[in-house]
């Protein structure tokens, strides 16, 4: 790609927001290029939430550098708005409308010509395969029907950037697929998608790039890959472990990394097998499993094991 | 970070998709929409027109039903705009998240809440409109100058529509709706000309009564409009309620954009 002048569609520089006395984002900084999708991860509360809601102007920014197609989000959020395609982490769908007029509805929002609505939201029903519940009310459709009628309704503004804030929450493996297919087929299109998640895999399956926040602070940026074996070396080996072998690895291992976790240890290691048959060797392991190391084992090892909330 | 009360607010004609949004909700439970507005003043009608009336004969040269027949109108026009812009637009912010849906696109705070005004001064129209065909039923309306009750109760509408929105920007939960409601609303239901003349309240509440509850004003010019008796106080009431709305018109927005713009 060297030589290709990648256009900007996000520019955070100095980005800071407070609540209060709390400081949600704290000073960070990132772009993303057009057609990218692109990975907020982090545990709960680490700001990711809120700098999306400042992208898609709904939550005002207290300092620093924020644009979205070359538009600052103070200066004309109605204009920034019009061309980007929100999922929020929470339903909100009308609850008062069926799903086809809950697509009509919010067509307006956006100044769609009627016929031309009706149209789009033909499509994005056969799209999401909702036809079949066109005339039903909201609260009768299942979570995951719920989460793809949002995602239709993000993209009833032909948007050129989806904002996507944890968009498979809750859904089961099917559903999760589904939606993760048709994301792949807007990326091909061209259009930018930034997204939140928890799930590491669908971090790993979808995002160009991505970055890790904690604490309102970005603590590392990257591909999926390149974050993988800069963080973490080679395989994991879990086994079942006792004091006796980790003191153990610590004395004659002590170039490796490892990480108790519960009755087992994660070593991570160049060479597993061998590592395996010098601790059979000296010890009793009940388990064994050598692994691939993950986007997991990165998440884990930058923001920690112990619960956030 | 948290914006003046007298900003003036970044508004447009969006604030109208708002106000379809809620009409369209409006008209797909349209039936039972229309229930109140019609059983309510003949209820009142009945009970305190003909049943009362018959012992109170005559209130300042006109019968008690006729008199009272106004005083529905008003209470009509209070009741349907400020529980659309309490009850009907706290639900819609808190429980419902419509706010939060409409705000990403490209509308702005400001505009939903300016929509939820006008919608909430619709409902006040139209259920204004209803009562005066019910009461006009009873031949209790000068046609003369009755045509501008409709108008007039959309104006009206605004009035109680912005001052509910105050509440409903500052209410910590929904249960908090019971203090405006009995500390503020039932009194004027009672104390506003409605039922009978201020005039015969003792003086402190006299004066409050005709000079700061809004109620009263709106009573004074609607009893004028349906009697065909038009004088210059309802001229002091028409300014006071446009002054007061224009006022609260911006206060709630503002106090709104507080709530919600964090």
């Amino acid at each position: 790609m060297a030589g290709i002048a990648l256009e900007i569609v996000v520019y955070a520089e100095n980005l800071t927001k407070r609540f209060g006395g709390l400081t949600a984002v704290d000073d960070v900084g990132f772009q993303v290029s057009r057609g990218e999708f692109f990975g907020f991860l982090g545990p709960n509360g680490a700001g990711k939430t809120t700098t999306m809601k400042m992208i898609y102007c709904v939550s005002p920014k207290t300092s620093g550098k924020l644009e979205v197609d070359g538009i600052d989000v103070d200066g004309d959020p109605a204009k920034i708005k019009a061309t980007i395609g929100v999922v929020p982490q929470e339903n909100n769908l009308d609850p008062d409308f069926t799903v086809f007029e809950n697509l009509m509805v919010y067509s307006r929002y956006f100044d769609i010509p009627r016929v031309e609505a009706r149209e789009r939201v033909e499509e994005l029903l056969e799209f999401f395969q909702l036809e079949e519940k066109r005339n039903v009310i909201i609260e009768r459709i299942s979570t995951g029907m719920k989460r793809r009628l949002i995602l239709a309704r993000a993209l009833l503004n032909e948007p050129n950037m989806l904002v996507l804030d944890e968009p498979t929450i809750g859904l089961d493996p099917q559903a999760r697929h589904m939606i993760w297919q048709r994301l792949r087929e807007l990326r091909a299109e061209g259009v930018t998608i930034l997204l939140t998640t928890h799930y590491m895999e669908e971090a790993e399956e979808l995002c160009d790039r991505l970055v890790i926040m904690d604490y309102g602070k970005i603590i590392a940026e990257g591909k999926p890959r390149d974050l993988v074996e800069k963080y973490v070396e080679g395989d994991v080996l879990e086994v079942t472990t006792d004091e006796n072998m980790t003191s153990y690895l610590r004395e004659h291992h002590g170039d490796l990394h490892f990480e108790r976790v519960e009755n087992k240890v994660h070593i991570f290691s160049k060479d597993p097998e061998r590592l395996l048959r010098d601790l059979m060797a000296k010890f009793r392991v009940e388990s064994t499993l050598i692994r691939k190391a993950t986007l997991e084992d990165v998440f884990l090892e930058l923001t920690g094991r112990g619960l956030r909330e | 970070m948290s914006v003046s009360i007298f900003r003036i607010p970044r508004l447009s004609e969006k604030a109208w998709k708002v106000w379809l949004r809620n009409r369209d909700v409006f008209l797909k439970t349209y039936k039972v929409n229309f229930i109140p507005p019609f059983i309510e003043p003949l209820l009142y009608l009945f009970a305190l027109g003909f049943g009362i009336g018959f012992y109170v004969g005559e209130i300042e040269g006109t019968s008690y039903a006729a008199y009272i027949a106004p005083a529905l109108v008003a209470i009509s026009s209070m009741y349907s705009s400020f529980f659309e812009c309490t009850f009907g637009s706290y639900v819609r912010m808190y429980y419902q998240k419509t706010f939060d849906a409409i705000i990403a696109t490209p509308l702005t705070i400001d505009e939903v809440i300016a929509g939820e005004l006008l919608w909430g001064a619709t409902k006040s129209a139209i259920n204004c409109s209803i009562i005066l065909l019910v009461i006009s039923c009873f031949g209790l309306v000068s046609l003369k100058w009755a045509i501008f009750v409709v108008p007039f109760s959309f104006l009206s509408g605004v009035l109680f529509a912005a001052l509910a929105m105050c509440f409903t920007a500052i209410v910590p939960n929904i249960d908090s709706f019971n203090y405006p409601t009995y500390l503020l609303i039932t009194p004027m239901f009672l104390f506003s000309g409605t039922f009978f003349p201020t005039s015969i309240l003792p003086a402190p509440i006299r004066i409050i009564a005709e000079v700061l509850l809004p109620l009263t004003h709106v009573v004074r010019i609607l009893r004028g409009l349906t009697l065909g008796i038009i004088d210059w106080e309802m001229l002091y009431s028409l300014v006071w309620i446009v002054a007061v709305s224009a006022i609260l018109f911006l206060i709630s927005i503002n106090l709104m954009h507080r709530r919600l713009v964090i």
